[in-house]
């Protein structure tokens, strides 16, 4: 008995270790933040070094202006998949919105002003559209409601002028998409502001925290009391927003608008999304990420335009470049899995 | 060779650090053939780690593994599979549009000989039906699809598969947490034809009257340290929950007896699906009502539909007298109410959120400042005096809520909650597969609700919980009441009496 009770006291002095693995913990963080970035360092580095004519300010500028439309694209998509979604139409809608624009100010005559909202009220109602097919039809994936769009917004495109393209723009509306500030293309300034109310957007605001709950766990955000179709609907309509947005920077360089504008373009949304670290599965992905993805495809494009490759082995890097990025994801969480 | 030990496992020193973080400090086991042998720890004392080592799933950082006395390395789970060590998992891994000899053999497929090998469909029912039927199942079960089958069904079926890979040794997760009270039954049956043909089995469960029932050793864990083995027939649960949390609990129970006040919340005209009368009860200030009965008997149903979750025809909700109208859990929210729902993870959690996030996202509208943006701030501080309040380890707010081990998932829900200010809160299994430390922690939880003056209901199938914490009892039975009960009115008999509809 007493022997028992003896083991018993020293059974009971078990303590546990104190850990303070903080330090390494912020290490390791600010390493996974750094991810994307370290990618395209390494990138832009590769770059100078074979070439003199890639580190130089008017190239650099080059690349903020070449990236531009894809990152508002892109920020667009970032919404639909951290919901765990997609928007497939973005390149289809950015059609339609400058398609009307262009009949609205070329073919009407009527103030740009006018246009202007015009194009961005056609990208939104597109994408309302998007959110309505998901939430109020309840089919099953965003996949399919978006694939089915983006045919329809392309037929829209081609239809409203017989598939003939639209020129000579008002000035005005090729500012944001032709113009400087310094050496500094509007577009890219553009890009920052709205990357700075979208940071704010899904870090400060409720409806963007909203947005990581329910693709983290749809089930689990709808018990807490949210509406998850309205966030859905604000979601998309955010997408074809941006997508009008980037129609209008399109406009501006090419003082044109023509029905297969933005041809394939949600793939190079997705991309920069994805390349930014975002999870396709919801509920993990940064602003500052998918601006890291969009910089990471435009450098990779024009590095490789100055190397002389063709177009058409640049689609092939760029999807090596994918699949790279997604797999570094993969082992990433792999490891941070096996951790726990 | 080993042989003098007469093991079939034995793991010895086995360590194993996340980060720098180490879970297992040096943790020996011994399994021997034919015996079933628990493991007991609170959640976080190393069960889940040690488990997953020996299937492969993780690589230990040192130590030893021998199987039938020689060493052994398990580098990835097809290594111990090829041992013969199977896993049955809480959630299982079946596929229903299957059928259940297909789930048997799924990824070893009999084929027939020949060129195009095709698939030898006879062979595999007909191996199927010979390993139900070691099982005491009937063998017609082969044939059947396996989605239409039972939880407990479904579950034999995995076992069955074991027994078709020829396991030696069997793991089973907390196997009972998810069945009724019959299928418990059969699964203890089938257990004893397993010991029979001498297959061990590793039995994690927090189930004490289980553990008595069934094991033969138990080896208690806490804190990454392995404390000690013990025969199961010949010591006393008390002395191993003393082992398991380091302390004496002074009490499994910790009922509080609280004046009786006036009626705080009534329920009418509930019509479960599937039920044909409604459901009507009320709930006074100071009780903890329970809800109880047989798996399936609608409780969950009629707590889903009184949240709004699902739609309901015609019931009304009253607080405090008033009629409150919900048509979603938004609703149920503002009217006071909070659902503490069954399944942490897949209902309650954000699992890939830091817990500042999980408690505060109930409850956003709290930190809303100004022009609509979020103090990220005030909603730390709020989620850590929560963590404080509720012991939430590790007491960490960035961390992700999948890091946190059952019990203290439980508290991060149970925290979004009190975040809300609700009044009325619903749990549903509050206690399940959390440890017997959580569990009081949780009790006293309910007694300091009624004490600020909430009404608390809680859902549960575990009697003596019901029991050892309510002041009254409602029991269902397919979906309508068939008794409330004052607790001193209630026994085991008398709930299972009406539960059963007899």
């Amino acid at each position: 008995m007493n022997e028992v009770a003896v083991e018993n006291k020293n059974d009971l002095s078990v303590k546990t270790e104190n850990e303070h693995p903080k330090n390494k913990q912020t290490f390791k963080k600010v390493l996974s933040k750094l991810g994307p970035l370290l990618a395209l360092i390494i990138l832009v580095a590769v770059l100078t070094l074979l070439s003199d004519k890639f580190l130089t300010i008017n190239n650099l500028m080059n690349i903020a202006s070449q990236s531009s439309i894809n990152a508002l694209l892109g920020i667009g998509m970032l919404l639909a998949i951290l919901t765990a979604g997609i928007d497939l139409s973005v390149g289809a809608i950015l059609a339609v919105s400058i398609m009307f624009m262009g009949i609205v100010t070329v073919k009407m005559g009527l103030n740009p002003i006018i246009g202007l909202i015009v194009c961005l009220a056609v990208g939104t109602g597109f994408g309302f559209l998007n959110g309505v097919l998901l939430t109020k039809l309840h089919l099953p994936h965003p996949f399919i409601s978006t694939l089915g769009t983006q045919f329809i917004g392309r037929g829209i495109a081609l239809i409203v002028t017989a598939a003939a393209p639209i020129a000579g723009f008002p000035l005005m509306i090729q500012f944001v998409g032709n113009q400087f500030v310094g050496p500094i293309p509007v577009s890219f300034l553009l890009v920052i502001v709205v990357y700075v109310i979208f940071h704010i957007f899904l870090t400060r605001t409720k409806t963007g925290r909203y947005i990581y709950a329910i693709g983290g766990n749809p089930e689990a955000a709808r018990l807490s009391g949210i509406n998850v179709d309205r966030v859905l609907l604000i979601v998309y309509s955010l997408s074809g927003l941006m997508a009008g947005l980037a129609g209008l920077v399109m406009v501006g360089r090419v003082n044109s608008a023509f029905p297969l504008a933005g041809l394939n373009y949600e793939s190079d949304a997705i991309a920069a999304v994805i390349i930014g670290g975002a999870s396709f599965f919801g509920g993990v992905g940064t602003v500052y990420g998918t601006l890291i993805g969009a910089l990471t495809i435009a450098v990779l494009r024009n590095g490789l335009n100055l190397l002389n490759v063709s177009a058409d082995s640049q689609m092939a890097v760029i999807g090596i470049v994918i699949i790279a990025a997604v797999y570094v994801d993969v082992l990433r969480q792999r490891r941070s899995k096996n951790k726990k | 060779m080993a042989a003098h030990t007469g093991c079939l496992l034995e793991m010895k020193g086995i360590k194993k650090s996340f980060h720098q973080n180490q879970v297992l400090k040096g943790i020996d086991l011994d399994v021997k053939a034919g015996e079933v042998h628990v493991l007991l720890g609170e959640n976080g004392a190393g069960k889940s780690t040690l488990i997953k080592i020996l299937t492969g799933a993780y690589q230990k950082d040192a130590g030893e593994i021998y199987w039938e006395g020689s060493i052994v390395h398990l580098d990835q789970p097809v290594d111990a599979m090829k041992l013969g060590i199977a896993t049955i998992y809480q959630e299982l891994n079946v596929i229903p549009e299957l059928k259940v000899y297909e789930n048997i053999f799924l990824g070893r497929e009999l084929k027939r000989g020949g060129k195009i090998s095709l698939l030898h469909h006879r062979a595999m029912r007909k191996e199927a039906e010979r390993c139900l039927e070691t099982l005491g199942q009937n063998p017609k079960l082969a044939n059947e699809q396996l989605g239409k089958l039972g939880i407990g069904q479904q579950q034999l079926v995995e076992i069955a598969k074991a027994i078709a890979l020829e396991a030696k040794l069997i793991i089973m997760d907390e196997p009972t947490s998810s069945l009724s009270a019959q299928e418990v039954e059969q699964l203890y049956k089938v257990v004893e034809e397993l010991k029979k043909k001498g297959i061990a089995i590793i039995f994690i469960s927090h189930r004490l009257e289980e553990i008595k029932y069934l094991g033969d050793r138990i080896t208690i864990l806490r804190d990454g340290f392995k404390i000690k083995t013990l025969p199961v027939k010949t010591t006393e649960p008390d002395y191993w929950i003393e082992l398991m949390v380091g302390r004496t609990l002074d009490e499994k129970f910790p009922k509080h007896s609280f004046a009786l006040g006036k009626e705080g919340f009534r329920v009418e005209n509930f019509v479960v699906k599937g039920a044909k009368e409604p459901v009507n009860f009320s709930v006074r200030y100071g009780e903890i009502v329970g809800i109880s009965g047989l798996v399936g008997a609608g409780r969950t149903e009629l707590a889903r539909a009184i949240f709004g979750v699902d739609s309901h025809k015609g019931g009304k909700v009253y607080i405090d007298g008033k009629e409150v109208r919900i048509k979603s859990p938004r609703d149920a929210i503002k009217a006071g109410i909070a659902f503490i729902t069954e399944d942490r993870k897949s209902e309650g959690l954000l699992l890939d959120q830091p817990l500042d996030f999980n408690i505060g996202i109930a409850n956003m509208d709290k930190f809303k400042r100004g022009i609509g943006l979020l103090d990220l701030k005030a909603l730390r501080k709020e989620a850590l005096n929560y963590v404080k309040e509720l012991k939430i380890r590790p007491d960490n707010i960035e961390l992700h809520s999948r890091n946190l081990s059952g019990g203290n998932q439980q508290k991060v829900v149970i925290a979004k909650w009190l975040c809300t200010r609700a009044k009325v809160f619903i749990f549903d299994e509050p206690t399940r597969g959390i440890d017997v430390g959580a569990k009081v922690e949780v009790y006293r939880l309910m007694n300091q609700l009624i004490a600020n003056g909430s009404i608390v209901l809680m859902i549960s199938s575990d009697l003596p919980e019901i029991l050892g914490m309510c002041d009254r009892v409602l029991v269902m039975n397919e979906g309508k009441l068939t008794a409330n009960l004052p607790i001193h009115e209630a026994s085991q008999d008398k709930i299972m009496k009406a539960a059963t509809g007899g």
